[in-house]
């Protein structure tokens, strides 16, 4: 889902990072209050941070004939919400765009909207109604992770979309149609994938550290809150 | 031996990963380059061209591939070291408690 640098007009740079950086703040805020209120949580978000490097270094090939790497944030989103999932995704961005020079900086708050913001955005709404439902850690974790990986590429596709409609005057459906041939549709088995990974992972927890899903459950959709901010989950 | 509820769900697990990726390999033909590179192809296609490139480009390097293996290994690395860390020290923690809890 990396946009690489170049590939957006300096405009939706400035767009996306604009949207990016509210989310950033309460993540740093909510980050802050976890460490100073509640340190015994320390070894949680650095799983979560984890979960992102691993799985999302890892190029999958997809039906489509091309590679692509899941994104890794069901954890990380689930327990501690969008705010301080994006704060992780951008730490992983940054390791890339600066060591590999894949991604980029001008992209940095494109990516982060994706990868850190709105898809695993839609993997916690998804996680709050299985809970509700009554669907058990595996099943929950299972849809979150999957739904928050192929949202990523949707909003992926839909970035690149506006980009090139904008500059070229080319016409949206045609264009958001072709970038999700190749980012969605290439995405769908790697999300399943991905969401078995994590689930198996959440499974574990629920046994090994079911006290975990706790701050899961306790976790606010709204990153916004003024007592999800005080990392009161 | 019985296998516990969790190892079934691991094995099982496990099992469909390796189907799929290994079937996807199998039966689909594909260079299987990709797919963010395919992105930046599809914007050209459609009449867009980048006004820059990434910042190693711009300073006329280009990472060897082995190179950038090798770092996607060391990103993996830092991940996985955490994860089983994790995992070690709850595993660590259980034993520890087992003798104290057949104690009493």
């Amino acid at each position: 889902m990396h946009i690489m640098e170049g590939y957006l007009d300096p405009i939706w740079c400035v767009v996306w990072f604009a949207v990016m950086i509210p989310f950033f703040i309460v993540g740093v805020i909510k980050l802050r209050a976890i460490m100073r209120e509640h340190p015994e949580q320390k070894m949680i978000v650095a799983l979560a941070g984890a979960f992102i490097f691993l799985i999302s270094s890892l190029k999958l090939p997809s039906v489509t004939g091309s590679s692509a790497h899941p994104t890794g944030t069901g954890i990380a989103v689930v327990f501690y919400g969008v705010g301080v999932c994006s704060v992780l995704a951008t730490i992983v961005l940054l390791f890339q765009a600066l060591l590999l020079a894949h991604g980029g900086f001008t992209t940095l708050g494109a990516n982060c909207v994706s990868m850190g913001i709105i898809g695993p955005f839609f993997g916690l709404v998804l996680w709050k109604i299985a809970r509700k439902a009554g669907a058990n850690v595996f099943i929950s974790m299972f849809i979150a992770a999957a739904i928050a990986d192929l949202m990523t590429y949707v909003v992926t596709a839909l970035q690149m979309t506006l980009n090139v409609v904008t500059s070229t005057g080319g016409d949206f459906i045609s264009s958001f149609v072709d970038f999700m041939s190749v980012y969605a549709v290439t995405q769908i088995p790697l999300a399943i994938i991905e969401g078995i990974v994590l689930a198996m992972f959440a499974q574990y927890l629920s046994t090994a550290r079911p006290d975990v899903f706790e701050i899961a459950d306790k976790n606010s959709i709204n990153c916004f809150n003024k007592s999800d901010m005080n990392a009161e989950a | 031996m019985e296998l516990s509820k969790n190892a079934k769900i691991y094995i099982v697990g496990f099992a469909i990963i390796a189907v799929m990726v290994v079937g996807t390999l199998m039966f689909v033909p594909g260079e299987f380059g990709g797919s963010d590179d395919s992105g930046g192809e599809t914007a050209e296609e459609e009449g867009y061209t980048p006004w820059t490139d990434n910042w190693l480009a711009n300073l006329g390097f280009e990472l060897p591939g082995e190179t950038e293996s090798m770092l996607f290994a060391v990103q993996a690395a830092i991940g996985a070291i955490i994860i089983g860390y994790f995992i070690g020290v709850n595993s660590a923690r259980k034993k520890a408690d087992a003798p104290s809890a057949i104690e009493e």
